[in-house]
């Protein structure tokens, strides 16, 4: 396969890349390091920018009013988006806007209307809570909260941990054990709407991502109607595992991103920096460094695209999805590594942007499912489906 | 396993002195008037000079003797400002003074 952009792709790159230089950038340099929002003004004056780029809402699918980019395009974007202090987890501060959880365009026409298009509008935001304190790699086994039939609907009673944006969000999709005797076919996904009675956000949970925090949910014979469920009853677990296959493109996108705006920054470093009266560039221990950094992009950057290629034309790529993820967050974390190191003590500081990469990256090889899972997704392709 | 969610170390005088003694770190803080009703809870950032030291020295500038405040170091400082302030509201249905002038996007959280 054929990864160079085309002629209109390269077009939206420069774009893209001019956006973060000349917008992001600059503002960021007044935040504090940690910080993961822009002054509101700031964010309205650049979301009316992305407006006129014709790239709000990028994610969106054309059906629902999205600006009708391919995922392949959306990568290379994402690539861009990523790479400045706050890219990884907030790419340009979320001034392209979001199409929400991807779950959510599974709703029934009714739930559309209360939850996707105001989600769209940028008026509600969602959390996804599947994540429990028995487990997240494997929820199919590790749920425990129950959802038990009552009145018409279902009462919710349980616990979710690590939860992002839970205490913001207007409503969240939630996985709860329908059917203890079915396993992952007695999981169901529920709608949750955050100001119902019996839903708290417990605690924030501090973690290496040390601005955009998880959070710890508690249900408490937390009631809802049966309008709340999404998609069937006991088939929740379908729902969560197509999101998650689909979100590890874009996932390892934004590593690829960091990864290279440390890369070079590590190349410049390199080249002005001396020590023992050469500069470090010319140093074959630094050159080793930079050359393993760009292997390290380059196979990330093919097995993304690869996936995303395979899902723009619509073949299976649950493998290639887990191999970009894999390669990607891996890969990344090295690149970062080795920069920082090339960096000596500045690389340390919090005056450049590599120690926050740092930091979170590594949540990386276990969000969206741990390195080990992504292997073992792998292995059962490789081994055969009796693999057990 | 969870972190402790409330600031609950003892107060101290908010003195020149004891703000001087204070370590460059980077935390959050609290500062109370000298009954103990809590009017700011502040962070020390990456880019205050001397992390907490500096933040409370300009406090006791800003505000001169009367009040009294207590410290938290933690790297962590964003989130741990943000669960303190969102713990504040839950406990109090309102934000320290100080803070509601000027309150950052919150959350709600509802501790147990
Ligand atoms: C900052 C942050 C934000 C998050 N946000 C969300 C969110 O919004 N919503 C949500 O639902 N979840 C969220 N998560 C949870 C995340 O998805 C889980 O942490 C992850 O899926 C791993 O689950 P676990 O932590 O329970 O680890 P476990 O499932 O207990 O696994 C522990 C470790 O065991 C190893 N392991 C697991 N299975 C295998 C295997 N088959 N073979 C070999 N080794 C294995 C892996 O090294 C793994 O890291 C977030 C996590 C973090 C850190």
């Amino acid at each position: 396969m054929d990864f160079e952009p085309s002629e209109e792709q390269q077009m939206l790159i420069e774009q893209v890349r001019r956006f973060v230089r000349e917008e992001i950038i600059p503002l960021e340099a007044k935040l504090d390091p940690d910080a993961s929002e822009l002054d509101p003004a700031d964010h309205a004056r650049l979301v009316e920018k992305t407006k006129a780029m014709g790239l709000f809402g990028i994610d969106i699918p054309k059906e629902y009013g999205g600006p009708d980019i391919d995922i392949v395009t959306r990568v290379l974007l994402a690539i861009e988006m990523a790479q400045h202090r706050a890219g990884l987890y907030v790419p340009c501060y979320g001034t392209f806007g979001g199409a929400g959880l991807a779950q959510i365009f599974e709703a029934n026409d009714d739930q559309k209307e209360r939850y996707l298009y105001p989600t769209l509008r940028g008026e509600k935001k969602a959390f996804f809570g599947l994540t429990e304190p028995s487990g997240g790699s494997d929820p199919a086994r590790a749920i425990q909260t129950r959802a038990e039939r009552k009145d018409n609907g279902w009462v919710l009673n349980g616990a979710k941990i690590f939860i992002s944006n839970a205490d913001r969000a207007q409503y969240g999709i939630v996985f709860a054990r329908t059917d203890s005797s079915k396993g992952r076919a007695g999981i169901t996904c529920f709608i949750i709407d955050s100001d119902t009675p019996g839903f708290h956000v417990r605690r924030v949970v501090h973690t290496l991502r040390s601005s955009h925090y998880a959070t710890e949910l508690e249900f408490k014979d937390c009631w809802v109607s049966d309008h709340q469920v999404l998609g069937e009853v006991n088939k929740g677990f379908a729902v969560a595992n197509d999101r998650l296959t689909r979100q590890r493109i874009p996932y390892a996108a934004g590593c690829i991103g960091v990864a290279i705006a440390a890369h070079e920054m590590a190349i410049e470093w390199a080249k002005m920096r001396t020590t023992f009266g050469e500069k470090l560039s010319h140093r074959q221990a630094v050159q080793w460094m930079l050359v393993d950094n760009e292997i390290d992009i380059r196979t990330a950057r093919h097995f993304t695209l690869e996936a995303a290629e395979k899902a723009r034309r619509g073949l299976p790529f649950r493998i290639e999805a887990s191999i970009a993820k894999l390669t990607a967050s891996e890969g990344g974390g090295r690149v970062v590594d080795r920069a920082m190191q090339i960096h000596g003590g500045m690389g340390m500081t919090k005056d450049l942007p590599l120690e926050r990469w740092y930091r979170e990256m590594r949540i990386r090889r276990v969000g969206e499912g741990p390195s080990e899972v992504q292997r073992m997704v792998i292995a059962r392709e490789i081994l055969g489906s009796n693999l057990r | 396993m969870s972190l402790r969610l409330r600031l609950d170390k003892p107060w101290q005088k908010l003195t020149a002195e004891t703000a001087q003694r204070l370590p460059g770190q980077l935390g959050v803080y609290q500062v109370a008037d000298a009954k103990g009703t809590v009017l700011f809870i502040g962070q020390a950032g990456a880019r205050s000079p001397f992390g907490l030291r500096s933040e409370l020295q300009r406090e006791h500038k800003e505000r001169g003797d009367g009040c009294q405040f207590r410290v938290e170091v933690n790297q962590q400082y964003r989130t741990r400002w943000f669960e303190l302030l969102m713990v504040h509201k839950a406990d109090h249905g309102a934000l320290p003074p100080d803070n509601a002038k000027n309150p950052p996007p919150l959350g709600r959280l509802s501790p147990s």
